[in-house]
């Protein structure tokens, strides 16, 4: 096999970020017991230069390069870039959340760049194994991740939890790739889509195959009823990690999803559409209900996310360009209000102090007032208020699932999200009209508060003007 | 004039800015901060004038009109414009919110700034609402405008404020998420979300059934009408004056509005087979509701009560067309019938808002809402009890008042529809009466109750601006209503002749 520029040139940025990952572990393991201000500072250069990689490789049209096992498209230059910004924000919100804690380790961040790259190769496969490849890498490190504070009790249960669970969701969905493989022969994703354009789609094996695969999605994008990790390891990690989990690898689950079953399955829309129907209305019915009982704030916000994934579920299953652009833009608009979210839990803990309970958010106006602001544009954002992003990220989806002629569907999702809209206002309530326990000024760096207010600024902006974000996922979704 | 070209944009954006600004200056400044309010609102004011004198009572076209590509990618446009029906209720706004921005200046004692830009940047919300003509840009503000009123109760408001607020939100909110299905799906069959578009679209009986039962949903809740009513009397007991006000002079109008915009021109064919169900509920607002307001015994709440029985003359009014026609053969009557609704909102708006005041004059000196806590106030207060009595039988729909002149033509209207109607709405001019005089008969007159009324001050100079200012607003539309059934005269025959051509 001989190996192009071009194709060289397209997995540049993989490449590149490997390789950095490998030199901030070395540089973490030489300074060890130092201060692990170098770790950031490569981390941050790593993902400029991925970016300036990404933006200076995109690929013309869709390329299928190294034998077939991996796809560059510009759906994919996006998806990069849009991670690339927000792990850089992720690593900013935590560093000074680490270090008062003392984690602030290179672990982090080599554990943190492991999980990009294996996104990043989730993105860019074109084959089963190149997917399975990708996932692992992500997991593994998330599970890491998510034990790094091994002297918390909770944290260790969680990453427990989620190791097993996942362990048993990788399975399922090498079960349903082998399925899959041993109907067709193939697991090339464009050869897998010709070997399906004239199967039966009722046959045994596509069904049970198709069944094994949702299961594994549905558990790394967390809908109902796979859901059950979500809460316990939002609750369990350090707030710093649950910003990770909570945030990119959404992006993951959609590359996933999107390369699986909207391109290489796209044929047997008719038989999964069903499936992910089921998933979807669980999703947005258990999230919603079960996040108004909450009282831990990550717990709540794990409950949401899972409302909010069975939004982009919807948007899967009406299917079309149409559908797959609501579910991406849906997607990029949840990453950018739970960035904030969780950005905003950062903020308000400070050096042996978690803000993780509701009541934690007590007259934030009277010690505040900016930051409720922005919290509150990001909860009214989340509750699909107008004129926030989450607004038209909802509109987006019930535009797509009333085109596909569900509207008893639509109706189902805008009573959801009128249920939802109750929690998001609890903490509006506990912000503004409660007064606070205490009067301590929030200790945050300039830089983490300015970064916050521009993410909070962002929700509202692209709220009144979604037109450049909208057109973008069109233009990569033709 | 140059600006006439912006006007509009002018009056939603002068005083959205206006309040940023009133919240950048912060709490550190209060004086500044009310100064700035006062003028933005004052500025707002002012541009509405033109808004008025240059208006065309001639044409139902849209006037003022402007039109800027927004989100390019599903075709909404920023496209407003005011005509008959939306101009009025523009005016009623502007001149409300500068009468609470003055009501509020000593009132309220914590979150100052807050308050203030609150209150303008809901005005700029309120008017995009009434000026929208793109689908998508209306509901936009009509859902923003709940974030403003949603923190004024929730944080100026009374003991069970929270309950309130969130009672109110999750309502209208509700209400509202199904109206967005449907306009998503009329932008489906038409391709852009001009409500103008839409109202020449030809659609099915079924899916007109749909729309216009989605539509109720979303305005029903807001006029509100009985059965949907019950958040309002929760929200205005505990918001404060200036958001009880701007509620019941404003928001609620939106219902009626929407019906007007929305309701009737796009869904004419279900809107006259279910007139029956809205005129059903309207009397029952009049009626029933008005022995409810009868035995209240807190203030805001007889108010709030009296509010929907009054919003029930609206709707009733709206509604009446295809009743007339049916009876009579002719439309001749069916336009007094909407006109005697839209004067009812104008009058409405400045009744029930002055009454609120009144309420909130006695609250800042007593503490108390309950009318038994009162008594002989006209001893301490002679001033105030002048001006209470007399919004109080402007309220009971006294002639030579504004709203003789909305109710008598609704009554006259129904007369032509059908007898019994018109017995049950003329029935609200004796419970009115009823519950306002014999309000004000126990909070008013007799013996001064206790030492605590005894020791009452009169309103001062600010207090007795603002209210006799409203006292002569609904003198003068009482006495000579022409300039403002003439504006809108016009528009309504154009809406009258659209609704009685069938989509089918």
């Amino acid at each position: 096999m001989t190996l192009s520029t071009l194709e060289l040139s397209l997995v540049a940025p993989e490449i590149f970020v490997l390789a950095m990952a490998c030199v901030v572990l070395m540089a973490a393991a030489f300074s060890r017991g130092k201060n692990q201000t170098l770790s950031y500072i490569l981390s941050i250069l790593t993902l400029i230069g991925a970016a300036w990689l990404s933006y200076r490789f995109v690929p013309s049209g869709r390329e299928i390069i190294f034998s077939g096992m991996v796809v560059a498209d510009q759906l994919g230059t996006v998806l990069k870039l849009f991670c690339y910004a927000v792990l850089a924000v992720v690593f900013l919100y935590s560093r000074n959340y680490l270090q008062q804690r003392n984690l602030l380790k290179g672990e982090y961040f080599v554990l943190a760049l492991f999980g990009l790259l294996g996104i990043m190769v989730m993105i860019a496969a074109n084959s089963l194994i190149t997917i399975y490849l990708g996932l692992e890498l992500l997991s593994l490190s998330l599970y890491t991740l998510v034990a790094i504070n091994r002297d918390s009790v909770l944290s260790s249960e969680a990453a427990m939890k989620y190791f097993v669970l996942g362990a048993i969701a990788s399975g399922c969905l090498l079960y349903g790739m082998s399925l899959l493989y041993g109907a067709t022969g193939t697991l090339d994703l464009t050869e897998l889509k010709v070997a399906l354009a004239g199967a039966d789609p009722l046959r045994i094996e596509f069904l049970l195959a198709l069944a094994f695969l949702l299961v594994g999605i549905a558990f790394k994008f967390g809908a109902a009823p796979f859901h059950m990790w979500v809460p316990d390891v939002y609750q369990g990690a350090l707030s710093s990690v649950t910003l990770y989990v909570g945030t990119i690898p959404k992006i993951a689950a959609f590359a996933l999803f999107m390369r699986i079953l909207a391109e290489a399955l796209g044929d047997m829309y008719g038989s999964w559409r069903d499936m992910v129907m089921v998933l979807a209305i669980l999703s947005m019915g258990i999230g919603n209900l079960v996040a108004i009982v909450q009282t831990n704030i990550k717990r709540m916000l794990a409950y949401s996310t899972i409302s909010h994934v069975g939004f982009i579920l919807l948007g899967f299953l009406a299917g079309g360009p149409v559908g797959y652009q609501a579910a991406l833009f849906y997607t990029l608009a949840y990453v950018i209000m739970a960035t904030g979210a969780f950005g905003m839990i950062i903020l308000l803990s400070r050096k042996g102090f978690e803000a993780e309970n509701l009541e934690d958010f007590k007259g934030l106006n009277q010690r505040s007032p900016w930051f409720a602001l922005i919290m509150m544009i990001v909860m009214f954002s989340m509750a699909g208020v107008p004129p926030m992003l989450g607004f038209y990220a909802k509109i987006q989806v019930i535009m797509a699932v009333l085109d596909a002629g569900m509207a008893w569907l639509a109706i189902l999702a805008v009573l959801f999200s009128v249920i939802g809209a109750f929690y998001y206002l609890r903490i509006i309530k506990l912000m503004y009209f409660d007064a606070p326990d205490g009067a301590e000024p929030l200790q945050a760096e300039v830089d983490m508060r300015l970064v916050l207010s521009a993410n909070g600024l962002l929700v509202l902006f692209l709220g009144l003007f979604p037109g450049g974000l909208l057109a973008l996922c069109a233009s990569v979704l033709p | 004039m140059i600006y006439s070209d912006f006007l509009l944009s002018l009056l939603i954006w002068v005083p959205v800015a206006g309040g940023l600004l009133v919240l950048a200056v912060g709490e550190q400044r209060l004086n500044a901060g009310r100064w700035i309010a006062m003028a933005a609102a004052g500025v707002t004011l002012l541009l509405s004038i033109p808004l008025y004198s240059q208006f065309d009572s001639g044409t139902a076209a849209m006037q003022f009109t402007e039109f800027q590509p927004w989100i390019a990618a599903i075709n909404v446009n920023y496209h407003i414009g005011v005509d008959g029906i939306s101009m009025p209720l523009i005016l009623l706004t502007t001149f409300m919110t500068v009468l609470v921005i003055v009501a509020g200046w000593q009132g309220v004692k914590s979150n100052v700034s807050q308050y203030f830009a609150a209150f303008l940047i809901m005005e700029g919300l309120m008017i995009g609402v009434f000026a929208a003509l793109d689908a998508m840009l209306f509901y936009v503000f009509w859902e923003a405008m709940l974030v403003p009123m949603f923190l004024i109760i929730g944080i100026w408001g009374g003991p069970r404020r929270v309950y309130a607020t969130i009672k109110f939100f999750l309502y209208t909110f509700l209400g509202s998420v199904f109206m967005l299905v449907s306009l998503i799906y009329l932008y489906l069959q038409t391709g852009s979300y001009e409500i103008l578009d839409f109202h020449e679209l030809s659609l099915g009986m079924n899916a007109q059934l749909l729309i216009f039962i989605s539509f109720l949903l979303a305005f029903a809740v807001k006029v509100p009408m009985w059965p949907v009513h019950t958040w309002l009397p929760d929200a205005h007991v505990e918001a404060p004056t200036g958001g009880s006000v701007i509620l019941a002079a404003i928001m609620l109008k939106m219902g009626g509005y929407g019906f007007l915009r929305f309701s009737l021109p796009i869904t004419p064919d279900a809107s006259r087979s279910l007139d029956g169900l809205i005129i059903a509920m309207s009397l029952i607002a009049v009626v029933y509701i008005g022995f409810v307001a009868l035995v209240q015994r807190d203030m805001k709440k007889l108010i709030a009560y009296s509010s929907i029985a009054h919003m029930g003359f609206v709707t009733l009014g709206f509604f009446l067309p295809f009743a007339i026609y049916t009876n009579t053969g002719s439309l001749a009557g069916a336009v007094l019938g909407m006109q005697g609704g839209m004067v009812q909102m104008v009058s409405h708006g400045l009744i029930s808002g002055a009454l609120f005041l009144c309420v909130g004059v006695l609250y800042d000196r007593m503490h108390s809402r309950q009318i038994a806590d009162y008594g002989g106030v006209v001893n301490t207060m002679p001033w105030f009890a002048t001006l209470l009595v007399f919004f109080a039988m402007a309220n009971a729909g006294l002639p030579g008042t504004s709203a003789f002149v909305g109710e008598f033509f609704v009554i006259l209207a129904s007369f032509k529809a059908n007898f019994w109607i018109a017995f049950a709405a003329a029935s609200t001019l004796v419970l009115g009466a009823a519950y306002t005089l014999w309000m004000v008969k126990r909070v008013v007159f007799g013996d001064i109750a206790n030492p605590k009324v005894a020791e009452l001050k009169d309103i001062n100079t600010r207090e007795f601006i603002v209210l006799a200012t409203l006292a002569l607003a609904v003198l003068l539309l009482g006495v000579w209503p022409d300039p403002l059934t003439e504006v809108m005269e016009v528009t309504l025959d154009n809406l009258l002749q659209h609704i009685m051509q069938s989509k089918l």
